[in-house]
């Protein structure tokens, strides 16, 4: 049994609501089995990096299971592609092993630091999720610890497989899964970027032309209002074949770079983020967008994960942290966006640039968050006066239009409107009350939301 | 457990008809709470203020509780909290006394001294060791501007809120880093019927003013929460007022 901390406080991402749990730190499948069964009354929780934004990944009073020391990659397969690999592996290492030989990860977050268990407990979804689906679309088969001491290998077809798809760690400890992977020549993209002057043309441009990209995102202004109000960036893309580089580049198509700034100190002084800066920030980066152009190369870093080149940069939000407000409405409901942007910029609330996507089909993850339609996430500061009420506002306007909130980022949202948003919740609390009866696997998460 | 904003769904008022105390739960009922225990010296103001945040949609539950029988506390509380997570207590329970007359009724200065500071100490070191094996919650207390520096006037309530508020910022700094949240409060002149009759300071304010200040800390994670604030920076410089010219302050 490895040995355990003393209570620590642990918090999300976006560093709000801070509670205490014993951190473990298990190495092996036996490792992982003895700490859960020695887990005691208020339970434990996997985590990963940390990176959900909320309380998904904390458990006050009880054990919070680090699973960054399961992080052996176990096979590689370079002919068809696939992974084998412990949950405790980061996006980022998968990257730097896989990426020479070829292969890139199904979906990659706007981090790559996350792990693959992480990944499949959120059901993450990436820029290609309009095409490629969730994260759990591309595993093959997982180990799952479950309440009792078992270990499971389930296959996608299992309902316990899908009730642990977006699950977020409450049906059991992901031990280990394998991958299926996507080809590339290279290790550059090439990017088309467009300006889109309001919401209603940025709706039109990627409604048009997302079929057309693998990737596609829009960066968002939500400060700017009137005529301009949604006005945005898209940057969409694909992997580059290898005819796109400069001949120079040709020799080592496949090398993986990954430049760091200095991190963000903890004392980081608060009260920059007002809304004159982000709106001047926001401003700025708008007018340097270039209205077109297409066939542009960037690293995988630019492009996917242009956040991790500042290491900490959630401490720019102070003390009191921040959270993110991520929805998903479905497509038809484009009033309720609408409606939704336009509060968010009358309010004027402090947001650096937002991210609003077309997501594509569903997966099957009983509480996995990605459904056909638009999705919207937007940072906001915590300590902000009334955002807990707006916020709460902007949950029935989403709820109304038969969409929901993404729990990876969530820290608070109402137990009563979460079942209006997940009608497959019945069913997950059902079998967690059959699999799991005294709430071996419990998280803070869990215990707000009753899940 | 509480939000991001440090709303919480589940609380334990101690002092349950304390017109601040309810001020409070009446806002949070509107936030997040849902599970309300008032603990009080059962009366028939105890089982109305029940019914009333009953009406607001909150599950609510009364306990008996005294704070001058230190002895019956742990079972008390501790029942509470076997029922599930409590994510704040709010130490709500207090008494001013009549300074003139309890001058000349040391029994009656010693009450003073047993409820306030007593009762409390024992009161929160039960609820602190509980919200610790939870690993999260806040504990709110209510001090007072009065135990900032003694004053001629309400030394002996003045006194009693001093240790109170010295005994809670020494727990809060025990508890640092244990997921638990102590936070301080010091109202200056509230409008309740604790002080109905005495002549008013300035900057007098109300439970509901109370009640927003301490919203807004639970969502700062305050150590000190001042009503108004402005009483900060006026405390900050009465406490430095030589004596001779303190004693004969009309404050
Ligand atoms: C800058 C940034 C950008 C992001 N962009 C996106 C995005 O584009 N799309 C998106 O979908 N998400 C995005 N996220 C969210 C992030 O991808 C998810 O929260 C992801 O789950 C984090 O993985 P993690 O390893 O850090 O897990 P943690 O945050 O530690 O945990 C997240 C959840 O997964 C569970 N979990 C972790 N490991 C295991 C395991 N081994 N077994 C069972 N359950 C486990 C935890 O219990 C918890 O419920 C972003 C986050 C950041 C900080
Ligand atoms: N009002 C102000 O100006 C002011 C200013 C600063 C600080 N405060 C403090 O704020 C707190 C609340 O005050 P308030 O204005 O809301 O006054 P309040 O309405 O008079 O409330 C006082 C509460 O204390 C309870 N109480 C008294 N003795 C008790 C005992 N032995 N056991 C259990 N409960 C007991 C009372 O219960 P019963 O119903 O049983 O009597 C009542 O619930 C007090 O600590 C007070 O000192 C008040």
């Amino acid at each position: 049994m490895p040995a355990a901390t003393p209570p620590t406080p642990v918090t999300g991402w976006g560093r709000t609501a801070p509670t205490a749990a014993r951190l473990v730190r298990p190495r092996t499948y036996e490792e992982a089995v003895a700490a859960v069964l020695a887990g005691g009354a208020r339970g434990s929780i996997a985590r990963g990096l940390g990176r959900a934004y909320g309380d998904a990944a904390q458990n006050a009073g009880g054990a919070v299971l680090d699973m960054t020391g399961l992080d052996r990659i176990r096979t590689i397969d370079a002919e068809a592609g696939v992974v084998v690999c412990e949950a405790g592996v980061s996006l980022h290492r998968l990257m730097e092993v896989l990426l020479p030989l070829g292969w890139f990860v199904p979906v990659t977050p706007g981090t790559r630091y996350v792990t693959v268990g992480g990944a499949i407990g959120a059901d993450i979804h990436g820029k290609n999720h309009h095409g490629s689906g969730a994260f759990s679309r591309h595993v093959r088969e997982l180990d799952l610890l479950t309440a009792n001491g078992e270990v499971r290998r389930l296959k996608p077809t299992d309902d316990l497989f899908r009730a642990t798809a977006g699950g977020m760690g409450l049906t059991g400890v992901i031990l280990a899964s394998e991958l299926q992977l996507h080809p590339v020549q290279t290790s550059l993209m090439t990017v088309d970027t467009e300006r889109a002057t309001d919401l209603d043309d940025l709706m039109a441009r990627l409604t048009a032309t997302d079929h057309r990209y693998r990737y596609s995102v829009a960066w968002i202004d939500l400060l700017a209002r009137g005529a301009r109000t949604g006005r945005a960036v898209l940057t969409r893309g694909d992997h580059a074949p290898l005819e796109a580089l400069p001949r120079r580049a040709q020799g080592a198509p496949l090398r993986f770079k990954a430049p760091h700034l200095p991190f963000v100190p903890s004392h980081f002084p608060p009260g920059l983020l007002t809304k004159a800066t982000v709106r001047a920030f926001n401003e700025l980066w708008y007018r340097k967008a270039p209205r077109h152009r297409t066939g542009e190369l960037q690293s995988i870093a630019a492009f996917f994960h242009p956040l991790d080149g500042v290491p900490h940069w959630n401490r720019i939000y102070g003390r009191g942290g921040f959270v993110q407000y991520q929805f998903v409405v479905g497509h038809g409901q484009e009033e309720a966006l609408r409606r939704v942007v336009r509060r968010i910029a009358h309010r004027g609330c402090p947001s650096f640039l937002a991210v609003l996507k077309r997501f594509g089909e569903s997966d099957p993850g009983w509480l996995s968050f990605p459904r056909p339609g638009w999705t919207l996430a937007l940072d906001i500061p915590a300590t902000l006066p009334g955002l807990g009420g707006f916020l709460d506002e902007l949950d029935e306007e989403v709820a109304a239009a038969g969409g929901r909130v993404y729990l990876a980022k969530d820290a608070r949202v109402r137990p009563e409107v979460l079942v209006g948003m997940y009608p497959k919740l019945p069913e997950f609390r059902r079998l967690r009350r059959e699999l799991d009866p005294e709430g071996v696997f419990t998280s803070d998460l869990s215990r707000r939301l009753n899940l | 457990m509480k939000d991001a904003f440090g709303a919480p769904q589940s609380l334990l008022v101690l002092g349950g008809t304390s017109e601040i105390g309810l001020a409070t739960a009446r806002r949070l009922v509107a936030r997040r709470t849902r599970t309300v225990w008032l603990a009080g010296r059962p009366s028939p103001a105890l089982d109305a203020a029940a019914a009333g945040l009953r009406e607001l949609g909150a599950d609510v539950h009364t306990l008996a509780f005294d704070a001058l029988d230190a002895a019956s506390h742990e079972t008390a509380l501790d029942k509470v909290f076997a029922q599930g997570d409590i994510d704040m207590v709010l130490l709500a329970f207090g008494i001013l006394g009549d300074q003139v007359r309890d001058e000349g009724s040391p029994l009656a200065a010693v009450r003073v001294a047993q409820t306030n500071y007593t009762g409390a100490v024992s009161a929160s070191l039960i609820c602190a060791k509980a919200l610790q094996t939870q690993g999260h919650g806040s504990l709110v207390v209510l001090s007072s501007v009065a135990g900032e520096r003694a004053r001629r006037t309400n030394f002996i309530y003045g006194s009693s809120k001093a240790g109170l508020d010295a005994f809670t910022q020494g727990l809060g700094d025990a508890l640092h880093g244990s997921g638990v949240h102590v936070m301080v409060v010091r109202p200056g002149y509230v409008r309740t019927k604790m002080t109905l009759g005495l002549p008013e300071t300035p900057l007098a304010t109300t439970p509901e003013a109370v009640a927003e200040s301490i919203e807004t800390g639970l969502r700062r994670r305050s150590e000190v929460v001042w009503v108004p604030g402005a009483l900060r920076v006026v405390m900050s410089a009465l406490r430095h007022v030589p004596r001779p010219i303190f004693r004969r302050l009309p404050v």
